[in-house]
């Protein structure tokens, strides 16, 4: 038992200190660092509670693939900055969204604690965890035939999401879709369109000239939008 | 009220983590304002809930919490594509929006 409180006692720690770490640094880099301690320390929760497969799946397709899908997207975005702080568009957000926070807290940790019993619910009788099975034994046979069609739906899912990620992230032809939003011409994001025209209407020609607008623009959305929030 | 804290390791300590875990989450994702935070936020959120889900399939002895936990990681890993592939639909449009930015739909 003391073995056990100690790893619990640890992997707490990572946990908190990961998510508090996702919350709280400016980088976004480092948020999703902070996110791969906080899925760790429950893996090794997992692994605590006997749900190996779990702890497993955790590791790898959390930390090996979502967090990565995420750094890949912060690198690509060139996001990798801090964050504006200076503004808050609603008066007392952030003061409003910890109060929130501490609220949902306090009212788990009254509902989890002020009670008598501690678990409330009745011990399984139709799929019980069997010690002398190991857990993805019992879990693949729980799978394949009482949630069968969950997973086939599944299935579908997955590929639904594959196909909705590879239509979203195609450039789409066209104008960009906000230009009502600045009707007095001071669009920032152009850039796109621009270069799309400058390929149509340039044809094979110079090559450095086509790529030039491309380059630049994108700084130049940046001053115009550092000015926009510095006005 | 606070009878049921006990110095032997139970499932309480779980659960309480869990709720920690949770709230930090969800005060995250009130406050952050970049999207791909918030996506985060929302994935400390599933994961405390992903922690409770194996703390009760333990003290109820079923393997049902843990058939659960299973399909969140599913749906999980696809919201993350879907969302991830809006971010950069949404970012390519116009550098460096924040959650802010994202108003075409206010009305």
């Amino acid at each position: 038992m003391r073995v056990e409180m100690f790893v619990f006692l640890v992997s707490a720690c990572v946990c908190l200190g990961g998510a508090l770490g996702v919350v709280l640094l400016r980088n976004p880099v480092h948020n999703a660092l902070s996110l791969v301690a906080t899925l760790f320390g429950v893996a090794v929760l997992f692994v605590a509670q006997g749900a190996y497969f779990l702890a497993a799946i955790q590791v790898i397709v959390y930390a090996g693939a979502i967090v990565v899908l995420f750094l890949f997207v912060i690198m690509l975005l060139g996001v990798d900055r801090a964050e504006r702080l200076g503004m808050e568009p609603i008066a007392g957000q952030r003061v409003a969204a910890v109060i929130a926070g501490v609220a949902i807290l306090g009212l788990s940790l009254t509902a989890l604690l002020a009670g008598a019993q501690r678990v409330t619910g009745a011990e399984s009788s139709l799929a019980p965890l069997d010690p002398g099975v190991p857990d993805i034994n019992r879990l693949g046979q729980v799978l394949f035939t009482d949630y069968v069609w969950a997973f086939e739906i599944t299935a579908v899912l997955l590929t639904v999401a594959v196909v909705g990620a590879v239509v979203l992230a195609r450039r789409s032809p066209g104008p960009p879709i906000d230009t009502d939003e600045f009707p007095d011409g001071t669009v920032p994001d152009h850039w796109e369109a621009e270069y799309d025209a400058a390929i149509a209407g340039d044809g094979t020609g110079g090559g450095s000239a086509v790529d030039a607008p491309a380059i630049d623009a994108p700084e130049a959305v940046a001053t115009a939008d550092t000015e926009e929030v510095a006005g | 009220m606070l009878a049921a804290i006990q110095l032997t390791l139970d499932e309480t300590w779980y659960l309480v983590l869990a709720a920690m875990i949770f709230a930090i989450g969800a005060t995250g994702l009130l406050v952050r304002r970049n999207p791909l935070v918030m996506f985060m936020c929302v994935e400390l959120m599933l994961n405390a809930v992903n922690l409770t889900f194996v703390t009760f399939a333990k003290a109820l002895n079923d393997v049902g919490g843990q058939v659960v936990v299973f399909f969140v990681m599913v749906v999980a890993a696809a919201e993350v594509v879907v969302g991830l592939a809006l971010v950069v639909a949404i970012m390519r449009r116009r550098q460096g929006a924040d959650a802010d930015d994202i108003s075409l739909m206010r009305g």
